[in-house]
């Protein structure tokens, strides 16, 4: 039987929401826990998991990669999913999750696009109402993916507010959530939000790890020396970490946007710089703010890691020393994504190409494996246009 | 000296309405000059008490006429500490509750805070994003100015909560209109005397409804529900933003509000 779900990671996380949704987040608890202990709730998202969205995920030993490192670079296949991410692992079981609780209107946010693809796909496939909420700079820049929500017969509410990115998206879906709390689901995307949402996120996303791990024991018989992902809010990273975070001897490494620079309003790297802790969009973590307490504008080329918060798991294991987090700027994922496009033959996203830059640097490391957590097409546009 | 929890005490009794008026103003909006005088409009036209905005960047409780006025202070230059002042002067002539989002209290540090608004004559402390399960240690340091902690309640919260809310409660219990965020909007009388009576049955201390009420009849319809006091917000940001003469045009409005519920 489970535990309830933790509310805190260390001093970080908690439940900074208006009133009028406190009494959605104890019956979204309440239904989460009942769900997963329920073999019939776990049944039905294994089978969409293995013939809707294609999992398990290969773990690629990326030849060309490794003799570029002078390691063995294991690739963790997100991007083969259905969708071209991490994102749809999470948004089918929340999807799941929301029928189940007789919620038929599901609202989301979403940056890169691959949460509101992923989100406005797992609503089509179960006949729910979608509203996903975009920046109006991330509609911009992020057009196929705006296309492909249209498809799928989501509506894209464009949000106008401050720098029109993931921050604005994400108050905007607070919003509507506190307005139509009685007939809507808020799908979060990534490992943020108030409590019980990065327990949630994170147990639906630990699939990743789960088979990562299995896999490279298979493979290799032995574990990685370091697990790589990118962080924005830190979903994919945190469903990679779980498995592994009682295995000692491997190093976790998470890798935020570096921007343009590491100064204010420059970068999306809030727990690399470690000012001190915040609460954004409901829980206290790891956020980027001035002195008074405002919060600062992201700054990165990848929409999915533009953000200025960081899930508070994450906040917590950089405290323990557990996890390392660090920033590659705009500049190094750029070129790393054109250079493992040419020697790989694939295209990952921006927020993927980040992870791989650090990854592909002098390490002393045997093995790696790197969350190649989505696609690169959404990307062309905004690479080439840089060219 | 009179504690911010006696002088709230003091408004609400002492009113001589059917319910206290209790207006809301966006501090330093559209700039900490025109909020001044603003601020003493809002005196002179009958206010009870006087809810002071801070702005926050990122304001989740607040729907999207107060969200630009607070982007739009915050362009022109505002400050916690600026806005506080407005605060202050405002404090000499009824009592003053401050508006504040959970990030801006934490960054000062709580009981740096509270000594704050203590020092600047205010009276009480509404935090929009912190509820119950997150509130002890604002509280304690509220408790430890003299300031009145004031929490919401909402038409979602059920009754056992509102019961153990209602007992957290210092200076009155913010009764939420509606599910949703600030703005105007019409709602059936039905709704407001559901969540005042509610309200009113968990807690010792004045209920004050807010959240969409935007022209004098809702307000007198508020008062007839049953409401210690009436909150009106939205309207009036609205007023400061359009008119030619902010500090005229809210003197006028908070007349007329005032006249319903004489």
């Amino acid at each position: 039987m489970s535990s309830a779900v933790e509310h805190r990671y260390g001093p970080y996380g908690g439940q900074y929401v208006p009133e009028t949704l406190m009494p959605a987040l104890a019956e979204l608890e309440q239904a989460w826990v009942a769900a997963r202990d329920d073999a019939g709730f776990r049944e039905e998202l294994e089978v969409l998991l293995r013939d809707f969205v294609g999992r398990p995920s290969p773990l690629y030993l990326a030849h060309r990669l490794s003799e570029v490192a002078g390691r063995r670079l294991y690739l963790k296949r997100e991007d083969l999913n259905h969708t071209g991410a991490h994102k749809i692992n999470n948004a089918i079981g929340q999807a799941l999750l929301a029928r189940r609780m007789g919620k038929r209107r599901i609202i989301a946010e979403t940056g890169a696009g691959q949460h509101g693809v992923a989100t406005a796909t797992a609503c089509a496939l179960m006949d729910l109402e979608c509203v996903v909420y975009m920046g109006v700079e991330d509609i911009r820049r992020q057009a196929p993916n705006v296309q492909r929500m249209n498809l799928l017969g989501a509506t894209v509410s464009p949000v106008d507010a401050g720098a029109r990115t993931l921050k604005e998206a994400s108050s905007e879906a607070i919003r509507d959530w506190t307005t139509n709390v009685a007939t809507t689901h808020y799908i979060i995307g990534s490992a943020v939000g108030p409590a019980p949402y990065p327990a949630i996120v994170r147990d639906l996303q630990r699939v990743i790890g789960d088979e990562a791990r299995a896999q490279v024991l298979e493979r290799e018989g032995r574990l990685p020396d370091r697990v790589i992902a990118c962080v924005g809010g830190g979903s994919n990273a945190i469903g990679i970490f779980a498995p592994f975070v009682g295995d000692e001897g491997v190093e976790l490494i998470g890798v935020e946007a570096g921007g343009e620079a590491l100064e204010p309003g420059r970068h999306g790297a809030p727990l690399t710089v470690a000012g001190r802790p915040g609460v954004l969009h409901g829980s206290l973590s790891a956020v980027l703010q001035d002195e008074m307490g405002q919060i600062l504008e992201a700054h990165s080329i990848s929409a999915g890691l533009d953000y200025p918060g960081s899930g508070p798991e994450h906040a917590h294991l950089r405290d323990l020393g557990r996890a390392r987090y660090l920033a590659v700027s705009d500049a190094e994922a750029l070129e790393t994504f054109r250079r493992v496009t040419r020697l790989e033959g694939i295209i990952p996203a921006l927020e993927t190409a980040h992870a791989l830059h650090y990854a592909l640097a002098p390490a002393d490391s045997e093995l790696d494996i790197v969350c190649c957590s989505g696609r690169g097409d959404k990307d062309l546009a905004e690479v080439l246009g840089q060219a | 000296m009179t504690s911010g929890v006696e002088a709230i005490a003091a408004a609400f009794a002492g009113d001589g309405r059917r319910a206290a008026l209790m207006p809301y103003m966006m501090g330093g909006f559209p700039d900490l000059d025109t909020s001044r005088r603003v601020a003493e409009a809002y005196a002179d036209g009958g206010a009870d008490l006087v809810e002071l905005g801070v702005p926050f960047s990122d304001p989740l409780a607040d729907g999207p006429v107060i969200h630009a006025a607070g982007t739009a202070a915050l362009r022109a230059g505002a400050t916690t500490h600026g806005v506080l002042a407005v605060g202050r002067a405002l404090a000499e002539r009824v009592p003053v509750v401050a508006m504040v989002y959970a990030n801006l209290v934490m960054a000062r540090g709580l009981e740096r805070f509270a000594d704050d608004l203590a020092a600047h004559g205010i009276s009480g402390l509404i935090v929009p994003d912190l509820p119950l399960e997150e509130s002890d240690a604002v509280r304690a340091a509220c408790d430890g100015a003299g300031l009145a902690l004031v929490p919401l309640v909402a038409p979602t919260t059920p009754d056992e909560r509102m019961a153990r809310i209602g007992a957290s409660a210092r200076g009155f219990v913010y009764a939420v209109s509606v599910a949703g965020t600030t703005g105007e909007r019409a709602a059936p009388a039905d709704a407001y005397r559901d969540i005042v009576t509610r309200a009113k049955a968990a807690t010792g201390v004045p209920v004050a409804l807010g959240f969409g009420i935007g022209t004098p009849e809702q307000a007198r319809t508020a008062a007839d529900a049953g409401a210690d006091g009436v909150i009106v917000g939205t309207r009036l940001v609205r007023a400061v933003a359009e008119a030619q003469d902010a500090p005229a045009a809210v003197h006028e409005l908070i007349a007329q509000f005032a006249r319903a519920l004489s």
